[in-house]
């Protein structure tokens, strides 16, 4: 019964090495990849902000999200070793899925809540300020 | 597990029919991906209150006024370090060698330390400088937020210990390879968060 045992357990490795393994064949080069590009795309958001480069706030936000979204993107395929093929493309589809979810709850809110703002009526003093919520 | 086995007495080989196929594989992975998911809409709410409530000081302290970027430039790097080392001891455990993955492991848990220990330096300042959660919409919504993102890493230094203690017991065993995989996803999505965190809070908020 133990030989029974072993054996199952063995072929129980060997079935997942094959298996279970298969979606996340890291390698060294993949993961600098993906952690030299993370370094760039971080250390250039900083830089603009603390060095002030651009010449209004406003773009330098934008700008600061596009490279947030891009380091992202280089995250998910370097780190989380994403792809449409693992789990038969159910994880793709979930993050997908999600990704979607998110951008109309952020969207929507941010829309919502800004016309909400621009339509409130302005504070008499501003040290009525103090006691708002 | 139903394997049938015939009689050693008979002389005959001993006959395997089950082919092991009790649940798909890799079936553990895609559960979790998917918790990380639901996870990813917790902080998509966060980040939409602060979206809508960041700016609202109450005639108190300003994103700019509190934020103190190298500071906080010290913890990301400390983050990018700890996936970069758990990737590391992701490549040990594919090269099924223990002691390098328990060493990046411990390596990956003083980065995540680190982080921990800065982020509670910086709230505690906060608090102490009167700039508590209760302070402002603005503060409130910060502290949610980052609190959130501070207790996911928290946790995901205990988990990390956790597999250290199995790994060194037990061996990088198959049970143990899967625990990993899974911390790995953990860990590198929440530093995916952090990037939103520090783009969208620290950043922006600083200008």
């Amino acid at each position: 019964m133990a030989e029974h045992n072993h054996d199952n357990h063995g072929h129980g490795d060997h079935h997942d090495d094959h298996h279970d393994d298969g979606g996340f064949h890291v390698s060294f080069k993949g993961y600098m990849t993906g952690f030299v590009l993370s370094v760039i795309l971080t250390a250039i958001p900083f830089w603009l902000v603390m060095a002030k480069v651009l010449p209004s706030p406003k773009i330098t936000g934008f700008v600061i999200l596009g490279f947030a979204a891009v380091q992202m993107v280089v995250h998910m395929i370097y780190f989380l070793h994403m792809n449409a093929k693992i789990e038969g493309g159910w994880s793709m589809l979930a993050l997908l899925f999600t990704i979607a979810l998110v951008v109309i709850m952020l969207a929507g809110s941010i829309w919502v809540m800004y016309h909400m703002n621009a339509n409130m009526m302005p504070t008499p003093d501003p040290a009525a300020m103090r006691n708002m919520p | 597990m139903t394997a049938s086995v015939t009689a050693p007495t008979s002389g005959a080989p001993v006959v395997f029919y089950d082919a092991g196929d009790h649940h798909p594989p890799g079936s553990t992975m895609l559960g979790f991906w998917l918790y990380l998911m639901s996870d990813c809409l917790i902080f998509a709410v966060l980040f939409a209150v602060y979206a809508v409530l960041g700016r609202n000081y109450a005639a108190g302290p300003s994103g700019a006024d509190l934020f103190d970027l190298p500071l906080v430039a010290v913890n990301t790097a400390l983050l990018l370090f700890s996936s970069i080392t758990y990737g590391f001891a992701m490549i040990a455990m594919q090269g099924k060698r223990k002691g390098q993955v328990l060493a990046w492991l411990a390596i990956t848990g003083l980065f995540g330390l680190g982080f921990l220990c800065i982020e509670l330096f910086e709230f505690h300042h906060l608090i102490h400088e009167g700039a508590g959660p209760q302070r402002s919409a603005f503060l409130s919504s910060f502290f949610t937020l980052v609190g959130t993102h501070g207790l996911h890493v928290t946790f995901g230094t205990i988990w990390l210990v956790t597999l250290m203690v199995q790994v060194s017991r037990l061996g990088l065993t198959t049970a143990n390879r899967r625990r990993l995989m899974c911390l790995s996803m953990f860990w590198h999505f929440l530093d995916v968060v952090w990037i939103g965190v520090f783009t969208f809070v620290y950043l922006m908020g600083s200008m």
